[in-house]
């Protein structure tokens, strides 16, 4: 079967002009994307993760049909996103987390409706979606508040209906649970989960948020400074990456760097030491350890970020 | 001084936006141009219209060009911010703030004026003295008075903009009432038409009004027509004074608003 | 059969239904306040109302300007203003659209099935521009009882309407794609649109004649009302410029349009492909 999404050697570059000392500026060639290879089949849920800077962005903004790749092939559900843009987008979904595609000052239940009409969706389609989506996202009492006064949680979930309403094949989402809450995250984790599982809608999430990925992705690919490093499972990642935990710890006293098997001091300041670990080893018994030889006041553990994971990964 | 580097740092904020100023400036001498042409016209009929002969006429009219962003005639200016800062609610924070806030905006507002006068006040001109003649003052004191008269034309206007951006307070959003008060400075101020063209008591009154002092008062300095240096200057700064005054109330009024209301 | 025509119109069918359905949106939210809605028309027809006063202080002084009296000057005045009033109406968002650039919200335009001219032009559709609509044609009604009305009149009365309106889009729609290079210079469309509302206020006669040449081969801003005023008024051109010129205002405005859409291609290609 064909891949949804077929990218090979795939190329974005930007021109620059960077600021040089003394007021001039200097002409620089940015590669955000370099010689990307990358296949999606239908069904799949992709993390697309990186660090800042990456060429993340760039990545989704050429799938959608926003930006033009400066060269290689690119192939999304059969057509070519830059010069098909309009025709792609009755097949796609997008949900930026930054900003929002509803209309700013008009109630939520407004934009449903034109975007109704804009995607000609058959009327009883849009009210069996719009009625599921309201309940599944518990959005059944906003739909009559303009969306300048919704919450962000709130915005993000209308963001997503509006992407949804007209059963798109593939749903790119960008950062799209940046800035909510805890218990909205897991919400929305659980809707997307359903909806691959329920509906086969593919999907492909770029995000900081490596506990998104955890919940949501069997597939990750990593990218840094625009090349792809990494395309598998997110254990296997962990696994290669030998990426470490920290326990950060804060004891009663200023003290001489703690000494224990299993872990070893990278930072010392004044009673605060942070301390590395191996990944797949478990907290408790280093911190049984600190516990029974040192006083502590506080103990907290850090997950790897997912920079030093890459980090690792390129160090190998 | 903190004032003093209000208006440098809004300086510097404003020169950042290189294309819009080139793109005014272009905008302004076209405008420059085509009431040039209109007013020759007029004079060839009346060469004594109002008491300006064609030469003064053209002179009117780049000056006007010139003082249009400084004076921010239709709108803009620290203005803009401050009733943002009101929709969105962050002004109850600067209203607790120790410090004047009328003076701060202000201060803002003439840095501003300061980058407009020196970008798109000047720019016209060079293009209006190439293209047409232009009258110059004929003495040293009209030319200081005009000098003078250009902070305090912007004051005016400032204060203005203020009490048209304060109303934001009391309504839901103030872009009504700000096109309506840009619309009658373009009007009053004698940008649109001199106010020496203005018939019977239409004149008197135009002449009487804030407006006048923003466009009109400056242009007569250069010209060396209408009030006397020291009746124009006091006219503006009468205004001022009054105008500021204004601004103070209705921002105690805000002020009392906003903590009973909590915004 | 009448599916089968209606499907192949559908490319051109289909922007305007969009268009109305997006522009719809916006009237309807408005109306939910009407009171303000109502305001703000009847403020825009009063603020419109103060340009006139303007023109008609100038003739208290004189009879005649450039050779045209008050009434031809006020035909011009009006056709000039029905032209730029609709038009503006008509392209909404497409003078900021350096904004849109800037907040990202053009890229949120181009994931959807709509083209990118249609949602920029009715988005933040608003009616606030009947007001000057309105005074326009109250001036052009009044100023079109001094025409000697022939049925040929009427004809070049109405394609100039129509005509000024679709050179004005084109004026709006070609000099806002600067905003796709740099975002902030808005303003520079102003000189030629609002510019070149305010020069066909007057009549060409007071302008040097390589303005008008200009205004007329150049760019063509003065097919919005001279020429076809000129017929209206039975008058020969005062630069001596061939009388087919009078009837050529939908040529003009044909000239323009296509000129600003291949501007808009031109603009959304570099943007598409340098990103913001």
């Amino acid at each position: 079967m064909d891949a949804l999404i077929e990218a090979r050697g795939l190329e974005r570059t930007f021109d620059v002009r960077r600021r040089t000392g003394g007021g001039r500026r200097r002409a620089e060639v940015v590669r955000a994307v370099h010689d990307l290879d990358l296949s999606v089949a239908s069904g799949e849920m992709v993390g697309y993760i990186g660090p800042n800077g990456a060429g993340k962005s760039t990545t989704i903004k050429m799938f959608t049909g926003i930006l033009v790749p400066t060269d290689g092939s690119l192939r999304v559900a059969g057509l070519e996103p830059s010069r098909q843009r309009r025709e792609l987008a009755r097949r796609i979904g997008v949900v930026f987390g930054q900003r929002s595609a509803l209309w700013w000052d008009l109630p939520l239940r407004d934009s449903f409706e034109l975007l109704a009409k804009l995607y000609r969706i058959p009327e009883a389609t849009f009210r069996a979606n719009l009625s599921r989506f309201t309940e599944l996202l518990d959005l059944g009492e906003q739909l009559d508040t303009p969306v300048r006064q919704l919450s962000l949680g709130q915005r993000m979930r209308g963001d997503i209906t509006a992407a949804l309403l007209h059963e798109p094949e593939i749903l790119f989402l960008d950062e799209p649970t940046i800035g909510l809450d805890v218990v909205s995250k897991g919400r929305l984790r659980e809707f997307l989960r359903s909806l691959n599982a329920e509906h086969g809608t593919t999907l492909m999430l770029t995000t900081h948020d490596l506990q998104d990925i955890e919940a949501l992705c069997d597939r990750v690919v990593v990218i840094d400074h625009g090349t792809k490093v990494y395309d598998g499972s997110l254990a296997a990642l962990r696994a290669r990456g030998g990426s470490h935990r920290t326990l950060v710890v804060d004891l009663v006293d200023v003290a001489p760097a703690i000494e224990i098997p299993g872990a070893t001091v990278q930072r010392v300041e004044g009673p605060r030491q942070w301390l590395t670990f191996p990944g797949e080893a478990s907290a408790a018994p280093l911190v049984a350890a600190v516990a029974a030889n040192y006083e502590v006041a506080d103990l907290s553990i850090l997950e790897p970020a997912i920079e030093d994971v890459i980090r690792e990964l390129y160090a190998r | 001084m903190i004032y003093l580097a209000v208006a440098t740092r809004t300086f510097r904020r404003y020169s950042t936006y290189r294309g819009a100023t080139l793109a005014g400036a272009f905008t302004n001498s076209v405008f420059g141009v085509i009431y040039s042409f209109a007013y020759l016209a007029l004079w060839e009929q009346r060469p004594d219209a109002g008491g300006y002969d064609a030469v003064d006429a053209v002179t009117f009219v780049w000056l006007g060009q010139a003082l249009l962003m400084t004076v921010a005639l239709w709108g803009g200016g620290t203005t803009d911010d401050l009733a943002e800062r009101i929709r969105t609610g962050d002004i109850a924070v600067d209203l607790y703030r120790p410090v004047n806030l009328v003076g701060w905006y202000l201060a803002g507002d003439l840095g501003r004026a300061a980058y407009h006068l020196a970008t798109r006040g000047l720019a016209p001109t060079l293009v209006g003295l190439a293209l047409f003649d232009i009258a110059m003052p004929d003495s040293l004191a009209n030319a200081l008075a005009f000098a003078l008269s250009i902070p305090l034309a912007v004051t005016v206007s400032f204060a203005l903009r203020f009490l048209t951006s304060c109303t934001a307070f009391w309504l839901l959003d103030a872009s009504g009432p700000r096109v309506l008060s840009g619309t009658l400075a373009i009007f009053f101020s004698g940008l649109m038409l001199p106010l020496v063209l203005f018939p019977g008591w239409l004149g008197e009154l135009a002449h009487a009004l804030p407006w006048a002092a923003m466009v009109q008062v400056p242009n007569d300095l250069w010209l060396g027509q209408g009030r006397s240096p020291l009746g124009a200057l006091a006219f503006q700064a009468g205004w001022a004074a009054v105008l500021l005054g204004c601004c103070a109330v209705t921002l105690q009024a805000a002020t009392r608003k906003v903590v009973v209301q909590g915004g | 059969m009448a599916e089968q025509i209606a499907g192949r119109a559908a490319p051109l069918t289909d922007p305007v239904r969009h268009y109305l359905d997006i522009a719809g949106l916006w009237v309807r939210a408005a109306w939910v306040y009407p009171a303000s809605f109502l305001m703000l028309i009847v403020g825009s027809m009063v603020i419109s109302g103060l340009d006139f006063v303007g023109l008609w202080i100038m003739f208290s002084t004189i009879d005649t300007l450039g050779g045209f009296g008050l009434a031809e000057i006020a035909l011009l005045y009006g056709a000039s203003g029905i032209g730029i009033g609709v038009a503006d109406t008509l392209i909404g968002s497409v003078e900021r659209i350096g904004v849109y650039v800037r907040t990202g919200r053009l890229d949120q335009m181009l994931t959807k099935p709509v083209p990118l001219l249609v949602q920029v032009c009715a988005d933040q559709f608003t009616l606030r521009r009947l007001g000057r609509i309105t005074q326009a044609s109250v001036v052009f009604a009044w100023a079109a009882a001094y025409v000697d009305w022939t049925p040929s009149r009427v004809a070049v009365a109405v394609l100039m309407a129509i005509s000024s309106t679709v050179i004005f889009f084109g004026l709006f729609v070609g000099f806002s794609c600067i905003q796709f290079w740099t975002t902030d210079s808005a303003e520079f469309a102003n000189a030629f649109t609002y510019g070149g509302n305010t020069i066909t206020q007057y009549p060409m006669t007071i302008f040097p004649r390589e303005l008008t040449v200009s205004l007329t081969f150049v760019l063509p801003i003065a097919f919005v009302n001279w020429y076809p005023c000129l017929y209206l008024l039975g008058r020969d051109d005062p630069f001596g410029l061939p009388g087919w010129l009078q009837f050529c205002s939908p040529v003009a405005a044909a000239v323009t349009l296509g000129a600003a859409l291949l501007a808009w291609r031109t603009g959304v290609r570099h943007y598409t492909s340098t990103g913001s």
